[in-house]
């Protein structure tokens, strides 16, 4: 089992924290908003993504369990 | 703009044959209704067979969704079928693809066909209503649909819904959202509709042209369904046919018609023809050369990256510049943003002026790339497809008209307007 990110891109409002706590799988776009890059969570990222899912202030981080391998 | 049929009414049910039209056979040139005795004349009594029949019907029949996402009606039919509570079946009328006037046709000529789908659709998969969803601006239809409703006798309530005109508004989970009493917006998914929709259970989302086919299939089979179309791309479909054609208006054709047959039976070209924009604004240019031979199904269509999409066809003059309007396009469909999403938000205007001054050729050095850059990074990040759909036509129009930016950048470019309509307040149906 694994992890993916995904960001509901309406309760974003682009307050930064997911990509400062998640570089290796997130970037800024121009405006400040977060492209996945990659998508699903290496299992040494795990803990953190969790993290960045509960820190982001508008609970725009959705950490989904997935059947896919990395 | 106009339709097919010009014929009367006949007096007994038309004969089981593969011949058109189908949906639109019956339609009284004049645009009134046909009232619930002569479409019952004309296509026999509303079926009641076992409700579980009709779904294996439409499995074996192919038929696939008509409001732009082609998705198999007999699947979507069948999840619902399986819940335990189905709250709704929700007609989808809300056409806001300004070229498509399909559904329109539909709706204000033929409810009851539309009306029986519906009601059939209901029963198949337990469903406690129809709710039918239509447009803010179209009074008459209202009342059509309101006429139509009190002269049957379903068993299940059937009502109307009107919502707002913006292009995102006919989404389904927008739909959703406003007949849940929100506004007229996309919402997050999953859920999507048919897993927690109206009343927060499973609804079915479908085109109102999805469900005459529905209700013609129930009466006449499978077999005759297939009897038109391919074998991979069973039956009819309704195409609205604007631009430079002689007589632009509603058509109705089997799959896999070469493109020259969708021409010629709205009249012929009115001028030559340099483009064809298909699918709607959510669709792709392709150049008239490339689209020689083009055959109207799947795999030909997918072969040139194009998709059917909600069965608009623009054919572009070569008085018109692709370019043009394509930017028009592009600055409608960035306004036309809910404004939830960020990248949506920001993103569409952005790549819209860039787009358009690359076209008026005042783009600095780079503008195409970030252009570019900027269309390719807001794919997928969105609630709704509206970022992908309008960067698609974009990218198309690039493409296809890529090589007359030149000329743009030296100010040479001499063309007309090709009236590809922005503005929200549509031309009136007429005949």
């Amino acid at each position: 089992m694994s992890l993916r990110v995904r960001v509901n891109p309406i309760a974003c409002d682009a307050n930064g924290l997911c990509v400062e706590l998640l570089p290796e799988l997130l970037r800024f776009d121009d405006w400040g908003y977060p492209i996945v890059d990659r998508p699903l969570v290496p299992p040494e990222l795990q803990s953190l993504a969790r993290t960045a899912e509960s820190a982001c202030p508008t609970l725009a981080i959705v950490i989904e369990e997935t059947a896919e391998v990395g | 703009m106009s339709t097919t049929s010009r014929g009367r009414v006949p007096a007994v049910s038309r004969e089981h044959t593969g011949r058109l039209p189908r949906l639109l056979a019956g339609i009284d040139p004049s645009g009134r209704p046909l009232d619930l005795v002569t479409h019952e004349r004309l296509n026999g009594p509303l079926p009641t067979g076992a409700p579980a029949r009709l779904i294996d019907e439409v499995d074996r029949a192919g038929l696939r969704g008509r409001g732009g996402a082609d998705f198999p009606t007999a699947r979507k039919l069948r999840a619902l079928a399986s819940q335990r509570v189905v709250s709704a079946v929700v007609v989808n009328g809300s056409e806001t693809e300004p070229v498509s006037r399909k559904d329109a046709v539909l709706l204000a000529c033929l409810p009851h066909l539309v009306l029986d789908g519906a009601v059939l659709a209901a029963q198949a998969i337990g469903a406690r209503e129809a709710i039918v969803r239509l447009r803010e601006r179209g009074r008459r239809t209202q009342e059509t649909l309101a006429v139509a409703i009190a002269e049957r006798c379903d068993p299940v309530p059937v009502s109307v819904v009107v919502g707002p005109d913006g292009y995102v508004g006919g989404e389904e989970t927008a739909v959703i959202n406003q007949l849940s009493g929100g506004p007229s917006v996309p919402r997050f998914v999953p859920p999507r509709p048919y897993q927690r929709g109206y009343r927060g259970r499973p609804t079915l989302v479908q085109n109102a042209e999805t469900l005459a086919h529905v209700a013609l299939i129930a009466r006449f089979g499978a077999r005759w369904f297939r009897a038109l179309g391919t074998e991979q791309d069973p039956g009819t479909f309704l195409t609205t046919i604007a631009g430079a054609v002689a007589v632009p208006g509603v058509y109705e054709l089997g799959f896999g018609t070469p493109l020259g047959g969708l021409i010629d039976a709205a009249g012929g070209a009115s001028e030559p023809v340099q483009a064809y924009l298909i699918g709607g604004y959510f669709g792709s240019w392709i150049g008239a050369e490339a689209a020689h031979g083009l055959r109207l199904q799947r795999a030909d269509l997918a072969r040139a990256g194009l998709s059917l999409g909600s069965g608009v066809l623009f054919a572009l003059g070569r008085s018109a510049c692709g370019l043009h309007e394509s930017a028009r396009l592009a600055r409608y469909l960035a306004g036309q943003s809910t404004q939830q999403c960020g990248p949506c938000m920001y993103g569409l205007p952005a790549i819209a002026e860039g787009f358009a001054a690359l076209v008026d050729g005042v783009a600095d050095r780079g503008e195409r790339d970030r252009v570019l850059r900027w269309a390719e990074e807001i794919r997928g990040r969105g609630a709704c497809h509206h970022p992908d759909g309008t960067v698609r036509l974009i990218r198309s129009a690039l493409e296809t008209f890529g090589h007359e930016l030149d000329r743009h950048a030296r100010g040479r470019c001499q063309a007309q307007s090709a009236g590809l309509p922005v503005d929200p307040r549509r031309e009136r149906l007429t005949r």
